[in-house]
This record gives C-alpha cells, sequence and structure tokens, in this order.
C-alpha cells in the first residue's frame, strides 16, 4: 500500500496504490487523518486509480474521511474507481454522501 | 456434491493473512479461468468474511481460520470460512446491512451484504462460543470452456 499526498492548484489529493483490506486500512487512515488535520484543505480528493483491490473496509475508510473532512468544512472527493471497485462503491450508496469522478 | 478439485488452508487470525486468504483462493481458481470479474467477486467475498473472523471472532484473541475452496462440477465455486471464534448471537441482526459492532474500527456493517451480493449462495451458521462457519457458492459462466 502507498500514498502520495499533494496540493495541486489549491485541492489535495492523495493518489493511493495497492489494496484496501482490514489490514493496511488502519496506517492509511492515519496517514490521511494526519494529513486532513494538519493542512485542513478545503478540498480533498482521494484518487483510486491505481487501487486494485478494495473490500468493504475501503467504506469505511471513505466514510469516515468524508466526516472528518465535513467536520474540518471541507468536502471529499473519490475519484478514478475501477469498475470493479464502483460496484462495491454502489453497493454501499456511497455516491449518496461523497462525490465520484 | 461433485468434487473435482479441493485445497484447505489454516491460518491464525492476523489481519495480513486477510490478503493470504485472497491469494490462496486466486490461485486455486486459475484452474477453472474465472472472468476478472468473477474473480474479483470472490476475492472480495472471501476478504470479507475471513475480516470477519479476524476482528468479530478472534477480537481481542488469537485462533484458527479454515479456509477451503472446491471446484465443482458444472463450474460451481464452493468457499467455507470456519472459525472457532465467539460465534455470533444474532444471526439476521448481524447481516442487516450497515449493521456493526466495531463502528470504532470504522467497520462500515457491509460485509455480509458484499457476501450476498457477490456470490450467489451464503450461509451462515454459529454457535456462540463455539464459532462460525460461512460457507458461500458461485457459479462460473461458460467464458473457460
Amino acid at each position: 500500500m502507498k500514498i502520495d499526498i499533494k496540493t495541486e492548484n489549491g485541492a489535495a489529493i492523495a493518489r493511493l496504490s495497492g489494496e484496501i483490506d482490514h489490514h493496511n486500512a488502519r496506517e492509511l487512515r492515519m496517514q490521511l487523518d494526519k494529513y486532513i488535520i494538519a493542512v485542513q484543505p478545503r478540498e480533498f480528493a482521494i484518487d483510486f486509480k491505481n487501487i486494485t483491490f478494495m473490500d468493504s473496509s475501503g467504506i469505511g475508510l471513505i466514510m469516515g474521511r468524508s466526516k472528518l473532512m465535513h467536520e474540518c468544512g471541507g468536502i471529499l472527493e473519490v475519484r478514478n474507481p475501477q469498475p470493479y471497485i464502483k460496484r462495491v462503491l454502489k453497493l454501499a450508496g456511497i455516491e449518496r454522501i461523497v462525490k465520484i469522478t | 456434491m461433485e468434487v473435482i478439485n479441493e485445497i484447505k488452508f489454516t491460518m491464525p487470525s492476523l489481519s495480513v493473512n486477510e490478503s493470504t486468504a485472497r491469494a490462496v483462493v486466486s490461485s486455486f481458481l486459475i484452474q477453472a479461468d474465472p472472468t476478472v470479474e468473477e474473480l474479483s467477486d470472490i476475492r472480495t467475498a472471501v476478504s470479507e468474511a475471513v475480516t470477519n473472523s479476524v476482528v468479530h471472532a478472534y477480537r481481542n484473541t488469537k485462533g484458527t481460520i479454515e479456509l477451503t475452496v472446491r471446484l465443482l462440477r458444472e463450474r460451481e465455486i464452493y468457499i467455507r470460512i470456519k472459525d472457532r471464534g465467539c460465534g455470533i448471537t444474532d444471526i439476521e441482526k448481524a447481516m442487516e446491512p450497515l449493521f456493526t459492532t466495531a463502528p470504532e474500527e470504522e467497520r462500515s456493517g457491509l460485509g455480509f451484504s458484499v457476501m450476498q451480493s457477490f456470490m450467489d449462495k451464503l450461509k451462515v451458521k454459529s454457535t456462540p462460543g463455539k464459532g462460525t462457519t460461512v460457507t458461500m457458492r458461485k457459479r462460473l459462466s461458460a467464458h473457460g470452456d
């Protein structure tokens, strides 16, 4: 699991690569929260382009970061999920609370 | 149930073995030549079941998780995940979407929903204090024939 967070044009973007399951979600959660709390970006995108596997642990991860961003006065966006990951997102109805592009 | 091939794999309830279980299932299923989507569905369902054993069955303890994968006639896949953990008191409640007993770990409560959606059949048997057995089946398309 790799994570690369950068600020581009005033918005923060976290590019993830690897697999998201319960085992590695905790470390990912800690890194993302540390950045969000320190920087408090108004817009924060998580790029799933290079995520090769995600189970419902990823849903918890997205919902938790969405809540934190909301508490910090910002919004979360999910970018580039693979078709298979879109199915997991759809099952959870995540598009109702997070913008997916 | 006519079994063409079968593997049994036992692992300690370490979270790192969630990906081990997925890898074992993927390797075994190569012989059946599933589609990318079918393999993703099965890997995800297995990941959810093993995670349930790690997070819920053996919470604060360690135990053993048994994974059985069978290739049956007519391209049907049978998967059993068995633990000897704390068991589930109310299976119906546990299978409700969004129900979780581990919100502090950001569990979404969608594990059983994913298993139900991604597999054709799901059965859960559990005895409080003795453990839980999840069995799932999925028939693969004729893609590999």
